[in-house]
């Protein structure tokens, strides 16, 4: 009994919420967003992910109704919001700083859009009070934003934008001030509070952890322009590009020339290496030149030649990196490249099979990794 | 030794600055007038011994203020000094907030020049200024040639020498005091919580009264009251800018000192100006502690 999949994105009838028809936003000389088309869906948790200065703050920053295209139109609902003003979208922000009153009382903050649309005044407190019990804030709602915690404050900034129920919530960096351990906790409660409101969420993130543990589908950006859209597992396993591939996780790139056989590629890469064999869904012409790309731990490490295995290639252990649940090895390969492996270390730091100078065996499957245009 | 010796310095300083001070001045207000240097009795004579300090304290009475409650120049005088404040500190804050707000507001890079340029009145004499206002308001000044020049008046204009030359006076003196702290206090509020309140339904305008009009509360009080405090007690701008019939206590004061030369009725009216002044002094140290624990 499978579950129903999310994912409307697929679906072509499917109406998406938010619409960007190569929309360009320009600074000055500066191209903020560079001719930006996407489709967000009803009940999405979208993910922008990208450096900082690439253009998702922008991206938000226009739904939201601070900045206007330059060129292009952005569509909720099949309608131009580009001459609404902020305080009449039905949109709703969450400030990286929070942005929250000083003057004004946790119950207050959350109340301040409820009155601004003067609810009646019954309405607008059970309407906090149900946004305090959804953020488990009940106890605080007298006191200030200055004498409750980050994490409090956090939670209260996210009370305060999903009170008025918006089509669309936007999130700038949510968990950016907070510390590890309750950036990871407050994840979770993130996407509980989604599924639970049923709201459409977009993300702005430079955490590519962040984007991968909340998001339904993560568009990693670069420059003005989104290099990639889909879902964390396929950005992750199936990058379109070396700049994914390197931005999300770690990656090993092998560069080469490419030549199909059957329905394998093989990579020539270095002399006196045998070739590197893969699949791709993609097709190269012949002696293309090609990054291999392949996560470090889908590269098995193994002190004898491992039998009937598409590509073994031996090294030499330079380097390791004990992190305590897993190690990367960095090994040395003939030529000088070095390659990272990563195993899950399921026996105590004592026991551990290779150290440093070791010549070890690197070996993976043909489908491990992929092929990318350089 | 160290703590109670740091602790020390600043009460050492109230005490020979303030406190001994004040002192003198009310034993004054209790003396009468003589012809004499100084000119007032008693004077005290330690040489006399316990004798001498009991007929001393002996001769010491309240007469000084019993007359200013018979001379109703002098409780008039007081409540214009009030007035003149009140409406002084008014005018101020409504010409010093917009450029405290703009202030504010400007690109960051020009901050630190428009401070200079608020300042930079304090680095010529403040007597000379007040004299460059007589020779603009005067009936034959800068500002009437330059409306008659205009066309918009064809008799010049009594400015100099009423009340409102003294506003216009105190405004332009005291204006620094009210911009700094409403500009201390708007420019580091955090421009996304007007973002925010726009975000949330608010316009620009009601953004302005429920979220930056509330933030700059503490620095307008603040202004406010270190406008109005030193303006009760002004004597130069009325007695330069206003006319005859500007009554304010300051001005009393300094007549009773050097015109009438009665040191007793003047020192008394010092410190009944005092005693009317230690109630805003106290709010504005109430307000004061209040932005600290807000900021805290």
């Amino acid at each position: 009994m499978a579950l129903d999949v999310f994912s409307p994105w697929d679906d072509p009838n499917a109406k998406p919420l938010i619409q960007f028809k190569n929309v360009t936003k320009r600074f000055g000389d500066f191209t903020a967003i560079d001719d930006l088309t996407v489709d967000i869906f009803e009940q999405e948790f979208f993910a922008l992910l990208g450096p900082s200065g690439c253009g998702k703050t922008t991206m938000m920053r226009m739904l939201a109704g601070f900045e206007t295209p330059s060129q292009g139109t952005i569509l909720l609902s099949g309608q131009d919001i580009a001459p609404v003003p902020p305080n009449q979208r039905a949109v709703n922000m969450m400030f990286q700083s929070y942005a929250l009153f000083p003057h004004l009382s946790v119950w207050d903050n959350i109340a301040f859009g409820l009155k601004r649309d003067r609810m009646p005044k019954d309405e607008v407190a059970a309407r906090v009070d149900e946004m305090l019990r959804l953020t488990r804030l009940e106890k605080f709602g007298r006191r200030k934003p200055h004498q409750i915690s980050g994490g409090q404050r956090q939670r209260v900034a996210l009370a305060r934008s999903l009170a008025k129920a918006p089509k669309l919530l936007l999130l700038d960096e949510p968990l950016g001030a907070l510390d590890k351990k309750l950036r990871q906790e407050t994840q979770f409660e993130l996407m509980d509070i989604q599924e639970s409101t049923g709201t459409t969420f977009v993300i702005v993130t430079h955490d590519q952890e962040e984007a991968m543990t909340v998001a339904s589908r993560v568009a990693v950006m670069d420059e003005g322009k989104i290099v990639q859209v889909a879902t964390p597992d396929a950005i992750y396993e199936a990058p379109n590009s070396t700049y994914v591939a390197d931005f999300i996780g770690d990656v090993n790139l092998i560069t080469g020339t490419v030549k199909a056989e059957g329905d394998k590629l093989h990579l020539t890469w270095a002399e006196g290496q045998s070739e590197i064999v893969g699949s791709s869904s993609k097709t190269f012409s012949k002696d293309q030149n090609v990054h291999f790309a392949i996560r470090p731990e889908k590269v098995a490490i193994s002190a004898q030649k491992p039998e009937e295995v598409a590509n073994a290639i031996s090294g030499k252990v330079l380097d390791i990196a004990y992190l305590g649940n897993i190690s990367t090895y960095h090994v040395q390969l003939a030529g000088g490249q070095i390659i990272k492996a990563q195993t899950a270390n399921n026996r105590r730091i004592s026991r551990r099979s290779f150290t440093w100078e070791d010549d070890v065996w690197l070996s993976w499957t043909d489908t491990a990794g992929v092929f990318l245009e350089r | 030794m160290r703590r109670l010796g740091l602790i020390l310095v600043p009460y050492l300083w109230l005490l020979a600055l303030f406190l001994v001070p004040f002192v003198i001045v009310f034993k004054i207000s209790l003396s009468d007038l003589a012809m004499a240097i100084p000119p007032y009795t008693p004077n005290l004579d330690l040489t006399e011994g316990w004798a001498g300090l009991v007929s001393f304290f002996r001769e010491l009475d309240f007469e000084n203020y019993v007359w200013l409650t018979e001379d109703a120049l002098y409780w008039k005088a007081y409540l214009s000094s009030l007035k003149i404040a009140l409406i002084s500190t008014a005018l101020t804050l409504l010409v010093g907030y917009p450029i405290a707000y703009g202030m504010a507001r400007a690109p960051e890079e020009w901050r630190p020049m428009l401070l200079m340029l608020v300042i930079l009145p304090f680095w010529t004499s403040f007597l000379i200024r007040v004299y460059a206002w007589m020779g603009i308001l005067a009936k034959e000044g800068v500002l009437n040639q330059f409306l008659l020049w205009t066309g918009l008046i064809s008799e010049p204009l009594i400015i100099l020498n009423t009340n409102l030359a003294v506003y216009i006076g105190i405004v332009y003196t005291y204006l620094p005091f009210m911009i700094l702290p409403i500009y201390a206090s708007l420019e580091r509020m955090d421009e996304s919580l007007l973002e925010a309140a726009e975000d949330l339904g608010c316009s620009r305008l009601s953004a302005f009264w429920l979220i930056t009009a509330p933030l700059s509360k503490q620095g307008v009080i603040a202004g406010s009251f270190l406008v109005f405090i030193p303006t009760i007690g002004e004597f130069v701008i009325p007695s330069l800018l206003g006319g005859s019939k500007t009554l304010m206590i300051g001005k009393v004061l300094w007549d009773e000192f050097f015109s009438n030369r009665d040191w007793p009725v003047a020192s008394a009216v010092a410190v009944i100006l005092l005693l009317i002044l230690i109630i805003p002094i106290i709010l504005f140290q109430r307000n004061e502690q209040k932005q600290r624990e807000a900021d805290g």
